[in-house]
């Protein structure tokens, strides 16, 4: 019973203190403002009778107007519906792609963790490497890839999503050292207190012990790892597509709607700047957001940020 | 010290041996065929004529004897050549890596040469005006996309104040030392961004984590001036993590490197990488993407040198500090 109270209040605790953090509040509030626009962007537009496929070409880079609340883009289409367009598959690519990183993650950190010996030393080795790498050139070879040889079925490859699970696939493949490294991290000094002790007492097998026993105590920073991560997924796709290597047109997202604004910077200026401002404000309200989890589930952390 | 090094050395080279490996098996999944873009340019071609074709490049070999074959001539210094500019890939790489490695030096001095002040002024009162208006700029720092950021340099000093020039390396008919100083201004100011942010924050994490040792108490009660407790206890003891970050941070620079050379049409490595990629000049991106690899090991080996320079106590013998 008394057990259950102090359950209790250590489950309730994080929120009170997430709450009184004004930057991770406020961006979790900017967070669920852009994924409610975002994601209704398609209910809205027919409501409203703009969509964010129809082109104007009479009306090419306009100012904002009645019709248009923010203009139009280069080919005359909305630019707000396909600002929410675009955001509604940057934030699916940044959270799809961020879960898969942060699934590899885990399970190679409960392995690490909790193996040791050589499995620890190569699966760890292999997370230095790859922390090393400079990212991006490897990101964009492995764009570079052709699907075809990689045995895939040539209906995926030519389907219009293709850029869409490809893009999550190549991040997911470098996302998940920092994941990694933190539940290794937490299985090591967790594997050998007494509660796991009497687990392997009573004979659980490995695999129950690991998903059971040792994963829900780590929930705290994977939920961290993965919120900071997705902040940098976002970073990736947008340049990536940006660059002609992510998602495809005409899918529209963030990153690469500024491909096609940047030929008109000196005309239309604020075709550049949307798209951008939103990358900028959804990456740091993931970032204050993560850093806001991090001080409220781990009160130790606070401490040592200072107050 | 020298069996460390040797050790770190050695772990490298395997990393790298790993990557020429991985690198050679991408480029057998590259888009379209050594072959058939010969054929191209004959149509007449028989197909014995495409087998014959086949075994004088050796392209009808397994892969494994393939890719030891690629790695004999990698060590007598022989790369391969790049399509798209004629030219043996090493001599078409080896200007634009100086290049690129100007660009990324001048900006990590910048980054250096503001984080650090940043941090200890950030550190010096942990929750300050000054240092939540830190904090603010460094998250903003880490979260402004990189090529918007240029987009909004170029857009502001070069379109509109017209201060600097927008792209390029130089101006064709000058290339004194002011003209490329102006051309590198905006690439150096826009890659540092990122880099001083990422700093700064974890120096004023080590800075905290040091100012509260019991040996900083020790010397204020000693009544040593506030100054140099700060510079000298303090900041020197929280360089070693700040160090780490930096060399583990390379890889990022050279990241940040490629977008910043791309959008200021700078002729640097990350450009070329991927201006190989999207002409199909799959060698010389995969050679590239070997070389920028070989580059951030070795920054990373430099950072634990500079740890011995800083902290004698360290005498590299056992795993480099967290």
């Amino acid at each position: 019973m008394s057990m259950a109270t102090i359950h209790t209040v250590q489950r309730r605790s994080p929120f009170a203190r997430l709450r009184r953090n004004g930057s991770a509040t406020a961006s979790l509030v900017l967070l669920a403002g852009l994924l409610l626009a975002c994601f209704s962007a398609p209910l809205t537009g027919a409501a409203i009778g703009i969509d964010a496929t129809s082109i104007d070409l009479f009306n090419i880079a306009a100012a904002p107007s009645a019709d248009h609340p923010l203009g139009t883009d280069e080919i005359g289409r909305d630019l707000l519906m396909r600002l929410l367009e675009g955001g509604r598959v940057s934030l699916t690519v940044g959270l799809a792609a961020a879960l898969s990183a942060t699934v590899i993650g885990t399970l190679i950190g409960l392995l690490a963790g909790y193996r040791g010996g050589i499995a620890d030393a190569v699966l760890m080795r292999l997370a230095d490497g790859v922390i090393s790498l400079p990212l991006l050139p490897l990101l964009i070879v492995l764009a570079a890839i052709d699907p075809a040889k990689v045995g895939l079925p040539s209906e995926l490859v030519h389907s219009e999503s293709f850029s869409l699970y490809r893009i999550v696939i190549i991040i997911a493949l470098v996302g998940w050292t920092t994941t990694a490294r933190l539940v290794r991290g937490t299985v090591l000094s967790l594997r050998e207190r007494d509660f796991i002790e009497a687990a392997r007492a009573q004979g659980l097998p490995p695999s129950r012990i690991l998903l059971r026993h040792l994963l829900p105590n780590a929930a705290s920073p994977i939920l961290v790892a993965m919120t900071l991560t997705i902040g940098n997924v976002i970073l990736f796709e947008s340049v990536l597509s940006f660059l002609g290597l992510g998602i495809q047109p005409p899918i529209p997202s963030w990153g690469n709607m500024l491909t096609g604004a940047q030929d008109l910077i000196s005309v239309a200026p604020m075709l550049a700047v949307w798209p951008g401002l939103l990358i900028f404000a959804a990456v740091i309200a993931f970032n204050f957001l993560g850093d806001g989890l991090q001080d409220a589930l781990d009160p130790r952390a606070l401490s040592q940020h200072g107050r | 010290m020298t069996g460390f090094l040797a050790r770190r050395l050695l772990q490298a080279l395997i990393v790298l041996w790993v990557m020429s490996f991985v690198t050679y098996g991408l480029l057998a999944l590259m888009p379209g065929d050594p072959i058939d873009l010969m054929l191209a340019g004959d149509p007449s071609v028989t197909s014995a004529d495409v087998a014959r074709l086949r075994a004088l490049h050796g392209l009808d070999q397994p892969f494994l004897e393939r890719y030891s074959n690629w790695l004999a001539s990698a060590f007598n210094g022989d790369l391969g050549y790049s399509r798209l500019f004629g030219a043996p890939v090493l001599d078409v790489l080896a200007p634009r890596l100086l290049n690129s490695l100007l660009l990324m030096g001048l900006a990590f001095l910048v980054a250096v040469s503001i984080a650090l002040p940043a941090s200890v002024a950030a550190a010096r009162r942990p929750g300050s005006v000054a240092d939540k208006l830190i904090n603010l700029l460094c998250f903003a720092g880490i979260s402004v996309p990189p090529f918007w950021l240029a987009l909004l340099v170029i857009l502001l000093f070069a379109v509109t104040l017209g201060l600097f020039p927008a792209s390029g390396m130089a101006t064709i008919g000058d290339g004194g030392l002011g003209d490329r100083a102006a051309h590198l201004a905006l690439p150096v100011m826009t890659l540092a961004v990122a880099s001083i942010a990422q700093y700064t924050r974890h120096g004023r994490a080590a800075m905290i984590e040091v100012m509260r040792e019991d040996y900083i108490r020790t010397a204020r009660a000693k009544g040593v001036p506030e100054s140099t407790i700060l510079w000298r206890h303090g900041f020197r003891n929280a360089l070693i993590p700040v160090i780490t970050i930096m060399a583990l941070d390379f890889g990022a620079l050279f990241s940040g490197a490629l977008i910043v050379e791309t959008m200021f049409a700078y002729l640097g490595m990350g450009k070329t990488i991927y201006d190989a990629v999207m002409g199909n000049d799959y060698n010389l991106a995969l050679v590239g993407l070997l070389l920028a690899t070989a580059i951030t090991l070795a920054a990373n080996i430099a950072a634990d040198i500079a740890y011995t320079l800083i902290d004698p106590r360290i005498r590299l013998t056992g795993r480099r500090p967290a």
